[in-house]
């Protein structure tokens, strides 16, 4: 996978809004991360202490926000929560084309200081 | 999530919470992580599409036939539409080899140690394509059925490729890239009663997880539905070209 590229995009935007923000330092970096990206947040986590080091976001910390795939149903006219990837929906057992949410790789928000 | 004394909190400037106490503040940014690779990907789309070309990014897991789909889509294309290939690997041009002596011009990624191909390494080596002289350029993507999910090219359409030895349970075990195949090609149906693959079983389960796809099955060795996969791509070039 390819958690170490994603993380070091992580950090070089939360530095750059550190500079945009005239800001000195990065005490944490929120990302949003949805259950069908793909990606693995113990290998974020993992690769994110060596993209930091060195730079204004040492020592920061990582907080994930795991977002839960959810599917539309049309026939339901409604939302489900698809755990197995599959898209079947839970009333009508129909399969469903439209994943709504759960593939964000987001920068969310820094804090800084 | 760190607390917050309300009281302390002022919000103004975009959705910026400042916490006076420690001085820190938290500011909403809302970038995707591979921002980048988007907007060159639209880039290359804007390019591509500027030129007429239809652009494929075939995926699938290393093994699955993929180069020599490509060799024999582009002589089943001959004299309809001249096909040009990006081919990605980790290391060595064997792959654009047996493509360049297929006579197709090609131009070989070799991606190190990278899992995948990126947007900004496929307008490197499309610029070393005479562009102009194509009509359909095929990316060929590092084999692997995980990373490359994320990363568009600017391609058209994604094709995935399964293989009839790798069993029908794959689509459903590798879900994100078979949801977002635009095209799904069953390969090397030649050897399905020798690997014992079950037909039906392959289809249910693509259908339950590449709800978007086109489904075709093909021995690029023997020739089996080759015709009407080439059929299918020049009539989507012709469209492309109006």
């Amino acid at each position: 996978m390819h958690e170490v590229g994603l993380i070091q995009n992580a950090v070089a935007m939360a530095l750059e809004t550190v500079r945009s923000r005239g800001a000195g330092r990065v005490h944490a970096i929120r990302l949003r991360i949805g259950a069908m990206s793909g990606v693995v947040p113990e290998a974020l986590q993992f690769a994110f202490d060596l993209a930091c080091r060195g730079t204004p976001a040492e020592g920061a910390a990582l907080e994930i926000e795991a977002v839960p795939a959810v599917c539309w149903c049309a026939a339901c006219a409604a939302e489900f929560a698809c755990d197995d990837f599959l898209g079947e929906c839970p009333r009508c057992h129909a399969v469903s084309a439209e994943l709504r949410r759960g593939t964000e790789m987001e920068l969310a928000a820094v804090e800084v200081s | 999530m760190r607390d917050k004394c309300e009281g302390e909190k002022t919000s103004g400037d975009g959705g910026t919470s400042h916490d006076h106490a420690t001085g820190r503040q938290t500011i909403p940014v809302e970038r995707a992580l591979l921002e980048k690779n988007d907007t060159l990907a639209e880039r290359n789309r804007d390019l591509f599409r500027a030129r007429g070309l239809l652009v494929l990014n075939v995926l699938s897991a290393p093994g699955s036939g993929k180069t020599t789909l490509i060799q024999k889509t582009a002589e089943a294309l001959a004299g309809r539409c001249r096909l040009g290939v990006v081919v990605g690997d980790l290391a060595t041009d064997n792959d654009a080899a047996r493509l360049r002596a297929a006579g197709v011009p090609v131009v070989q990624i070799t991606t190190g140690t990278v899992c995948h191909l990126e947007a900004d390494m496929v307008a490197r080596a499309a610029a070393q394509l005479d562009l102009t002289a194509l009509d359909v350029l095929v990316i060929e993507n590092v084999g692997n059925l995980v990373c490359p999910a994320d990363f568009d090219l600017g391609e058209e359409l994604r094709v995935v490729l399964l293989s009839v030895t790798e069993g029908e349970d794959k689509p459903v075990k590798y879900p994100p890239l078979f949801h977002s195949a635009n095209i799904v090609v069953i390969t090397k149906t030649d050897l399905a009663a020798a690997a014992g693959f079950e037909r039906e079983k392959a289809w249910l389960h693509l259908r339950r997880v590449s709800h978007h796809a086109e489904i075709f099955e093909v021995s690029a060795r023997t020739g089996q539905g080759m015709r009407e996969w080439a059929d299918y791509l020049a009539q989507l070039r012709a469209r492309r070209k109006r």
